[in-house]
């Protein structure tokens, strides 16, 4: 696009086309409205990098039906495993199904590349009328009187003026800090995850992991793999390919002064990852930035002209057991669009107007789930869990599986004695036992 | 190969290069910078500590992850932005 285009106005501007923008984009072009979706990556995706597993295939199945079919999958998640670790040994939760809801369509998930994914899922945007530029960094709003009017690019007369804005710019929103709708974070609610690709036939996949057709697996670790850093890791398989990263606390990289990359090479390395991954190529290694903390990082959603979606808003639930984010950036986008589209039919942009956007995001159950969990992102970094009980799991299962001639014991003694070995301490265990309830049961 | 050097990883990810740096470290600052957390952070290992005691950057093949810029202590001793449009990291898999 030329500088031509920049003069032009248009009803919305989405910035950032990942999965949040590109639903934003989809849904509003839909609506007939001029919809301008901008990236400053060379292509849609380029700069994107998630674990990354699509949960919540049916949210996306209500834009796009049957999108599995067009789109660039990997495989459908039939099976995930949340694993804890200690050096020696791995005590896991498998899960895994046949049921409808999770082999036949919409299916539950699948795991992407996302470069792929985002490239194809702008191309449905501007297939729907969308204009996407690339290439085109966005460096802050246009403002008057109070009210958003539009974006500055870093471009040669680079000021496109619109009527809405919604900033799906990512972990990182510059639009989001500028405009005054989110403070600046804190880096024990940030991780940073570092990923590989690793290259492997299909068929040594589907055997090595017991798969079948396109069937895949999600497995998350947490424990020793990270050390004494608060942080967990995942391991998903693609087609003829296995994402694999680590994810680790900012705050606690520095205090730890450990290197994240170590950390991805001693998972590799750990006994119960090693066999999963032999013979295969490094194919890209990647970084990025994950907002973590939930609820309590969420920021003012809206205000005159503008909206804030996906991983800008924060929009991404870590609690240990969900480690989502690509579905709540399609419904938040696709929310702010709904509210865009409310917003143009009474040509009224004003903060009450967009208020829309909370109430949908309410009612499609993303406010509700943040909410629900706002206490599980701090309870899952905190150290006990991350350090003594993979640790007395990983113990306590060595000494109940161990038959060795001596006694055995039952399950509450062999509990409270290898609770004593790796030095828990009762009264912290009950409360841990209360904040854990606080974060996942009641 | 499965087990690789932080060099090794690096050379699969691919970056356009603009002619000048989206991140600038101010070595004056850094010099009297004790934390130096950008050091451990950065995923690409781009700070380097020099002899004088300040902190080089390499922006070539920065991954844009924004770690350094969080974890900055030093009021003003980086510049943070986001590379031109279509130049630094550009992922093809990840």
């Amino acid at each position: 696009m030329t500088t031509s285009k920049t003069s032009e106005h248009f009803d919305v501007i989405v910035v950032g086309a990942g999965p949040a923008g590109s639903a934003a984009a989809l849904v509003t072009a839909r609506a007939g409205l001029k919809v301008l979706l901008i990236e400053r990556g060379e292509y849609p995706g380029a700069k994107n990098v998630s674990g990354a597993v699509l949960y919540g295939s049916a949210i996306l199945h209500q834009l796009i039906p049957n999108w599995w079919e067009q789109a660039p999958v990997e495989r459908h998640v039939t099976r995930r495993e949340l694993a804890l670790l200690s050096p020696t040994t791995s005590v896991s939760l498998d899960f895994q199904s046949v049921a409808p809801s999770y082999v036949d369509p919409p299916f539950n998930g699948f795991t992407v590349l996302r470069p792929k994914f985002d490239r194809w899922f702008a191309a449905q945007a501007e297939a729907a009328g969308a204009f996407v530029l690339n290439a085109t960094v966005v460096d802050d709003v246009l403002r008057e009187k109070g009210q958003i009017v539009g974006v500055r690019t870093r471009r040669e007369a680079g000021d496109i003026r619109g009527d809405v804005v919604i900033a799906c710019d990512g972990v990182n929103s510059w639009l989001a800090r500028k405009v005054g709708l989110q403070r600046q974070l804190r880096t024990h609610e940030l991780a940073l995850g570092v990923k590989e690709v690793i290259g492997l036939d299909e068929s040594v996949i589907r055997e090595r992991f017991h798969l079948d057709g396109s069937a895949g697996v999600a497995r998350e670790y947490i424990g020793a793999v990270t050390g004494s850093v608060h942080g967990g890791a995942f391991l998903y398989t693609n087609r003829n390919s296995l994402s694999l990263g680590v994810i680790s606390q900012l705050s606690s990289l520095v205090e730890q002064k450990q290197r994240a990359y170590e950390l991805l090479e001693a998972f590799k390395a750990h006994p119960s990852v090693a066999p999963l991954v032999r013979g295969g190529t490094l194919r890209e290694y990647s970084a990025h930035l994950i907002p973590e903390a939930g609820y309590s990082m969420i920021p003012k959603l809206f205000t005159h002209g503008m909206m804030v979606a996906g991983d800008a808003a924060g929009l991404c639930l870590s609690t240990g057991i969900y480690i989502e984010g690509i579905n709540y950036a399609i419904q938040s986008g696709r929310a702010a669009g709904d509210a865009a589209i409310a917003a143009c039919e009474r040509r009224e942009f004003s903060r009450d107007t967009l208020s829309k956007y909370l109430d949908l995001l309410r009612k499609r159950h993303v406010a509700g789930d943040f909410h629900a969990y706002r206490h599980a992102p701090a309870f899952v970094n905190s150290e006990r869990l991350q350090n003594l009980y993979p640790e007395l799991a990983a113990r306590g299962s060595e000494a109940l599986f161990r038959v060795d001639g001596n006694r055995k014991r039952k399950l509450l003694p062999l509990g409270w004695r290898t609770m004593r070995e790796v030095g828990g301490r009762p009264h912290q265990v009950l409360k841990d036992i209360y904040h854990a309830g606080r974060a996942y049961l009641w | 190969m499965v087990m690789t050097t932080h060099e090794e990883k690096m050379r699969t990810a691919y970056f356009r290069v603009d002619d000048t740096p989206h991140i600038v470290v101010d070595p004056e600052k850094c010099r009297e910078c004790s934390v130096r957390a950008c050091i451990t952070v950065c995923p690409a290992d781009l700070f380097v500590p020099l002899d004088d005691g300040s902190v080089l950057f390499n922006y070539e093949q920065c991954f844009e992850c924004g770690s350094c810029y969080f974890v900055c202590t030093e009021e003003g001793a980086l510049q943070w932005n986001y590379p031109r449009g279509g130049y630094g990291v550009t992922f093809r898999e990840s």
